[in-house]
């Protein structure tokens, strides 16, 4: 164990964080898809995935990073907002398997179209000129980049947070999840409540995908692995629990940096040997409540 | 107020509703008596438009038919429902759970006012406006589930057994409160076990048995027959 410091150790957390910030980014929009809509959405990665290629297209056409950072997740809500509207909605009142079915055949299209207009290889995204290099945090040099990627994530949870704790939408968000049919005779469209919903969530994953552009690798496939982590740390938190997919992305996000420090060869399984444990412990997720799958 | 006409519902295969019609006034409180499973329950939720297949009309004050309208439709004509089982958010303040009732509705502005005339109304609900609801008696719940849907000032609102599991000092606090609303000039459809109690505040009456309307009278009549009431209304 020679070269351990304390300050390497420090450091490793941050590097879990930043990829925490990442699993967070998509495990909240498919915990609140999930909490208000019994949708599983399959497609999420592939949302994600949309998201990078939607960047490097508004990289390409505009030459700034920070406008495709604001319209890509935007561009991928507005999609978003059409599969809930033309695709999903006809399939409420069916059960939980009709709208599983239907993302992840949508999930499938969506990869092989990007395949058609991007080709199988990467395409590069650099990291931005302002973003580049690493700062001292006082522990050691750790990437710009990332220390941003982590700040952007915690706006957003935020701003989320706000949304749904402390307007009237985030009330009618709140009581939906719960009891829907209250929330309609009290006299909402909760179906334009989903709707949005499932924009804001699909968006945040788009949002996601962008970010995480200039690390990891653009390619068609980038959406699958990361569905798998997102759905670990969705079921570690607790499904439709805000708060459980904000701790369960950073500590999902922490063992595998630790992991994949002390043994290498373990960290691919680590996060699901988490998962394993919480089920065992707490099978509805660590912020979850029980039955709700009922 | 509300005129149903020849209704009929399913849920799945069964018929429950074969075929009612009633008619509630402007300004009176009607109450639909009857054993478990008589078909009272899924009537009121129908009107509410929350049975998926139905058939026959619904006429509202002055909408015209409003069988196949979305139920948040029905709430925007000014038709308020107070479900069985009282359906409160439970993870919800007492606070936040009456704000639900305003927040489609066109006194969303005057949230506080509201919410400060509910607390008058309702002096149980005064003090725990910040207490979560699933933290309170269960007449404290009913309660609030009635403030809830009546804080829109609703021109109609349907009951579906409110007094049910309640305390007594609770339930007389309750049927005071919906002579009130009457005075007001709040029209209600109360849906009772407690007979006498519903008949004792009620201008007319309907019996349901088997999914069908078997009789029709002024509540003060009903009360004196024993008769029908044993026939339709004892377990």
């Amino acid at each position: 164990m020679s070269g351990i410091t304390p300050d390497l150790l420090a450091l490793q957390l941050f590097t879990g964080l930043a990829l925490g910030s990442v699993f967070v980014l998509l495990a909240v929009g498919l915990s609140l898809i999930f909490g208000l809509l019994t949708v599983v959405n399959f497609a999420h990665g592939a949302f994600y995935m949309v998201g990078a290629y939607v960047g490097v297209f508004l990289l390409g056409l505009t030459g700034n990073f920070w406008i495709s950072l604001v319209f890509a997740p935007i561009l991928v809500g507005t999609l978003g907002l059409a599969v809930e509207r033309f695709l999903v909605r006809p399939l409420y009142g069916r059960g939980i398997d009709y709208p599983l079915l239907l993302t992840f055949g949508l999930g499938l299209v969506l990869v092989e179209l990007v395949r058609i207009l991007y080709g199988l290889e990467g395409v590069p995204f650099d990291t931005p000129p302002l973003l580049r290099g690493a700062v001292d945090i006082g522990i050691g040099y750790f990437p710009l980049y990332r220390l941003f990627l982590i700040a952007v994530t915690a706006l957003l949870v935020l701003a989320l947070w706000l949304f749904i704790e402390r307007t009237s939408y985030g009330l009618i968000i709140r009581a939906g999840a719960r009891d829907p049919e209250i929330v309609r005779v009290l006299g909402v469209d909760i179906s334009r409540v989903w709707l949005i919903v499932f924009a804001i969530g699909t968006g945040v994953a788009g949002l996601a995908g962008i970010l995480s552009a200039p690390m990891r690798s653009v390619i068609p496939d980038m959406g699958s692995t990361v569905l798998v982590e997102a759905f670990v740390v969705t079921v570690v938190g607790g499904m439709g629990s805000l708060i459980g997919a904000v701790v369960a992305g950073l500590l999902v996000g922490v063992v595998v940096a630790f992991t994949s420090l002390f043994w290498p060869d373990f960290s691919d399984l680590s996060m699901f040997v988490l998962m394993a444990a919480v089920l065992l412990i707490r099978p509805q997720g660590l912020f979850g409540q029980k039955g709700l799958m009922g | 107020m509300l005129t149903v006409e020849n209704l009929h519902a399913w849920y799945d295969h069964s018929h429950i509703i074969q075929g009612i019609s009633l008619t509630v006034n402007t300004g009176e409180i009607v109450s639909v008596i009857g054993r478990n499973g008589a078909g009272k329950t899924t009537t009121l939720r129908t009107v509410m438009g929350l049975v998926a297949k139905r058939k026959g009309r619904v006429g509202f004050d002055d909408q015209g038919d409003i069988l196949m309208e979305s139920t948040h439709a029905r709430y925007h004509h000014g038709l308020g429902y107070v479900p069985e089982d009282r359906r409160i958010v439970p993870a919800l303040t007492v606070r936040e759970n009456l704000r639900l009732g305003l927040v489609a509705s066109a006194l969303k502005g005057q949230e506080e006012a509201v919410i400060d005339r509910i607390a008058e109304t309702f002096p149980r609900l005064k003090e725990r406006l910040n207490q979560v609801a699933e933290t309170m008696s269960g007449g404290e719940q009913q309660m609030l589930a009635i403030a809830r849907a009546t804080a829109s000032e609703p021109k109609m609102i349907m009951l579906d057994e409110p007094s049910e599991g309640i305390m007594p000092v609770l339930v007389d606090e309750m049927f005071d409160l919906f002579i009130r609303l009457k005075d007001q000039g709040t029209t209600i459809l109360l849906v009772e076990q407690n007979v006498e109690r519903a008949l004792g505040i009620s201008d007319r009456a309907y019996i349901m048995d088997q999914g069908v309307i078997v009789h029709e009278a002024p509540a003060a009549d009903l009360l004196e027959n024993k008769e029908i009431q044993d026939r339709y209304c004892s377990v």
